[in-house]
């Protein structure tokens, strides 16, 4: 008898600490911000008087579920378009998750097409390949591939520049990308804000700067690929615009999600003195471990102000919604979609989350929206050569698959392809290690 | 009531437990499959009235989208088909192996590696000889390496006695990181995807990738059906399965056996992994065989190694997989961690249902002593009552706390 008592008190002692750690976890932090208001010249095309058939059905294949940012990212642009251009979730879209860069992505996009989708979205860059042969079988169904490289070409060409030559690319695939490089330009100017005001204040260690007076910033990245180049050298581009004397020091993780190495790369670069971080990796272990530091960060794919209220500055990210919408429309007329669409300012696609209005700097957000419509307008150029060297030398050219990329005094980056494809290092930065491949044997800085 | 009676009590609970397992003498096939059919509705019908508890659907809508998933067009009643004769070939590998109490879980890497070895052929030959040659060495090529990665952990049994659960189980990891390495050797840079090769695949018999599969899974459960039950062959693996030293009392040569057994299994997984890479994929990847290796032994399992059951077995598992995807899909959840959660549950209730068909339980008998005892159980269920009324009490108490 005393035995069971002695267990059903257990039980319930243990229920109740159970219910006060959720109820302790669940208690949410303060923290206010500041607007970020929608870009005011959007081009947003009149959807209103477009006819979609009642059983219109539209597909989506997504790498993860919802528990990964990225794929969050998607599946909420994906129900956001649906639902605005008055189609219901539940009847109108079949959303297939945790489908792997294998053939299961080519077995789901056979069964979208059998399901009768008139068109077809796959979000990671390994469906490629895949997509690309179930269009090849279903020449009257649009597919529709996020990030990818192919569309323009005319026979498949792998990664490593290999081209298939049995293998045609069908009118009926299209890639898409964003010029996330411009969003990120933003943040990188929001974080320059920051340093500048910290540096006014006196906030700066002396070990937070280099030998020659330079102020440290660090980035956490995942591979060395030219999407990721591209996105910490438009970000550093930002920074470097108010603060003309910073360098920046890149950790990679191999890793496109890795909770452990993006918070170890991020612990390596606070400790060798960055005075502010961002990162291009899905996880939230680089935020977590400035909050942890006390350094202040820029985030990527959504805002992180919740976990990190003292700390997260403003994060950048592509809003899918436009291109969904578009592609859509141009289904449902029986028009043609762009090989290669461009999200931009302008279109809505390349937006920031709400400034952290306890961490920015005074007279942020009037700046960024400032400089938001340069960007859209064309009189700002992320990429100018003006502002930066390769080898203490004004970058003149650059060839990408055989056409000049480098006129009119800018890299025109996204132009050629809607994927990114600057790959310059320039100076000022460095790198604690070049990663190219996923890998067991990692450490922070072994080259 | 007196001291003496009721220390008599405690003894006899003390000795008794509540309940005891007895494992059964005797049950009539017909009444067992009874039993598992029975079970398998069940655990059908207890997920989709979880599923729809959960989700808010009616329990009907889910079972409408559980067979919708697998059989609502034709290409869904192919690829039903298709991916259950992979299933089912997997499982009729292993099976002569579990007869002979060879537990061997390496159905994975040698179907793996079987489909590895067939992209290489494709990959490195493509191009060069006739689409009909690359086939038939493709075929070759799969079938040794099928066989090579059963016979290793065969041979190591049959002469040092080393365990081949372990064997097998590291012989999967070597395939996989074979697979890796090659991939990185031919992919090194990017997504590290292998695209479908185009040479060397399989025709497309009636206009798809379904039905050389289909075939092939009716050959082989009838050549095993009958190898298993009629011939010399299944009869020596029977007894050594049954006591390896009758085997060696009776002349057979139990070393042998086990490796020719092996040969046969691998050899088998080799024509799974042919099918895999030659007609259905087209590449290879980590994720080819995706866990079907494993499935594999659960179908073996369930269907009593027996092939034809099997067949029905691996019907059921395929339904609830394909089936409890769709019904999460049409649910517009957009994860799939409640459709494995739900198959999880009804693999757990069908394995469930083989234990009480292997083991009976008896209850304590009641008390029947004389008349003092009577009100005895009464007290004690009073008792109980307030125990009752006691957690209550400190539930109440509990949720205070937790305000």
């Amino acid at each position: 008898m005393k035995k069971r008592l002695f267990a059903i008190v257990a039980c319930v002692v243990l229920v109740a600490v159970i219910g006060i750690c959720f109820a302790a976890c669940n208690h949410k932090n303060d923290y206010n911000e500041l607007e970020m208001p929608a870009y005011e010249d959007l081009e947003v095309p009149d959807y209103s008087d477009l006819q979609i058939p009642k059983d219109f059905k539209f597909g989506a294949i997504c790498l993860h579920g919802e528990e990964s940012t990225y794929d969050k990212n998607f599946i909420d642009a994906i129900k956001k378009a649906i639902t605005d251009l008055g189609l219901s979730v539940k009847d109108n879209l079949i959303l297939k998750t945790n489908i792997a860069e294998t053939t299961a992505c080519y077995t789901a996009a056979r069964d979208l097409a059998d399901q009768g989708c008139k068109v077809i979205f796959a979000d990671s860059f390994g469906h490629e390949p895949f997509m690309v042969q179930a269009a090849n079988e279903f020449p009257n169904v649009q597919f529709c591939h996020a990030t990818g490289t192919n569309a323009h070409n005319e026979k498949y060409k792998d990664s490593t520049g290999n081209v298939d030559e049995t293998t045609t690319i069908p009118s009926n695939f299209h890639n898409a990308f964003a010029s996330i490089y411009e969003g990120r330009y933003l943040a990188g100017v929001v974080a320059g804000m920051k340093l500048k005001d910290m540096i006014d204040n006196n906030q700066i260690k002396d070990n937070q700067k280099d030998a020659n007076g330079n102020v440290k910033v660090g980035y956490v990245g995942a591979f060395t690929y030219a999407e990721v180049i591209s996105g910490y050298t438009s970000w550093f581009l930002g920074v470097r615009s108010v603060v003309p004397n910073t360098v920046m020091e890149v950790s990679f993780t191999g890793s496109w999600y890795d909770v452990t190495r993006e918070k170890t790369s991020a612990e390596y670069l606070i400790n060798k003195g960055c005075a502010l971080i961002s990162q291009h990796a899905d996880s939230m272990g680089a935020p977590s471990a400035c909050e942890e530091a006390g350094v202040p960060n820029v985030s990527y794919n959504g805002s992180t102000i919740e976990a990190c209220p003292e700390t997260f500055l403003v994060s950048s990210r592509i809003d899918w919604t436009p291109y969904i919408k578009y592609i859509i429309a141009q289904t449902v007329k029986k028009e043609a979609i762009d090989d290669d669409w461009l999200g931009t300012i302008a279109t809505g696609s390349v937006v920031l989350t709400n400034l952290n209005a306890d961490t920015v700097a005074e007279g942020t957000l009037k700046k960024i929206v400032e400089l938001r419509k340069q960007l859209a307008e064309g009189t700002l150029h992320v990429f100018d050569t003006e502002t930066f060297t390769v080898g203490n030398e004004k970058v003149t050219s650059h060839m990408f698959e055989g056409k000049e990329v480098v006129k009119d005094g800018y890299f025109h980056e996204s132009e050629e392809i809607s994927a990114p494809y600057f790959d310059l290092r320039i100076d000022g930065i460095t790198l604690a290690n070049e990663i190219y491949e996923a890998t067991d044997n990692w450490s922070p800085n072994k080259k | 009531m007196s001291n003496m009676k009721n220390s008599a009590r405690t003894l006899k609970e003390a000795k008794e437990p509540l309940f005891h397992l007895v494992k059964r003498q005797q049950i009539s096939t017909g009444k067992a499959w009874a039993i598992r059919i029975g079970t398998i509705i069940f655990s059908i019908l207890f997920i989709s009235v979880l599923t729809s508890i959960v989700f808010r659907e009616s329990p009907f809508e889910v079972i409408k989208y559980m067979f919708e998933g697998a059989f609502g067009t034709n290409l869904r009643v192919n690829v039903f088909f298709r991916d259950m004769s992979i299933l089912l070939i997997i499982a009729l590998a292993v099976t002569p192996a579990f007869k002979m109490k060879f537990w061997n879980i390496g159905a994975e890497g040698q179907v793996l590696i079987s489909a590895y070895l067939t992209i290489v052929c494709m990959y490195y030959l493509g191009g060069k000889v006739s689409n009909g040659a690359l086939i038939v060495i493709s075929l070759l090529a799969a079938l040794v390496g099928g066989m090579a990665w059963a016979v290793i952990p065969a041979i190591f049994k049959a002469l040092w006695n080393t365990n081949e659960t372990l064997f097998t189980l590291m012989m999967n990891y070597i395939a996989l990181q074979i697979v890796l390495f090659s991939i990185k050797v031919w992919m090194p840079a990017g997504s590290g995807q292998l695209a479908p090769l185009p040479y060397g695949n399989l025709p497309h018999i009636g206009g798809g990738d379904y039905v050389t599969s289909i075939i092939v899974a009716i050959i082989i459960t009838l050549f095993l059906f009958v190898y298993m039950r009629f011939s010399k062959h299944g009869y020596e693996v029977a007894v050594v399965g049954e006591s390896q030293n009758t085997a060696r009392y009776i002349g057979i040569n139990v070393p042998k056996i086990i490796v020719r057994t092996l040969a046969l299994s691998g050899a088998i997984c080799g024509v799974a992994g042919f099918l895999i890479a030659a007609g259905i994929d087209h590449t290879v990847s980590i994720d080819t065989v995706g866990g079907r290796g494993f499935t594999a032994v659960l179908v073996s399992w369930l269907g009593q190694f027996n092939p034809l059951a099997m067949t029905v077995m691996s019907f059921v598992v395929i339904l609830l997989t394909i089936g409890t995807t769709n019904v999460m899909v049409n649910s517009g959840v957009a994860n799939d961690f409640f459709a494995e959660v739900s198959t999880g549950v009804a693999f757990l209730i069908i394995i469930i249902c083989e234990f009480f068909i292997r083991y009976n339980i008896k209850f304590r008998k009641r008390v029947e002593n004389d008349h003092p005892a009577v009100p005895d159980n009464q007290q004690q269920a009073e008792l109980q009552e307030g125990g009752t009324a006691h957690i209550e009490d400190e539930n109440e108490i509990g949720s205070e706390e937790v305000e």
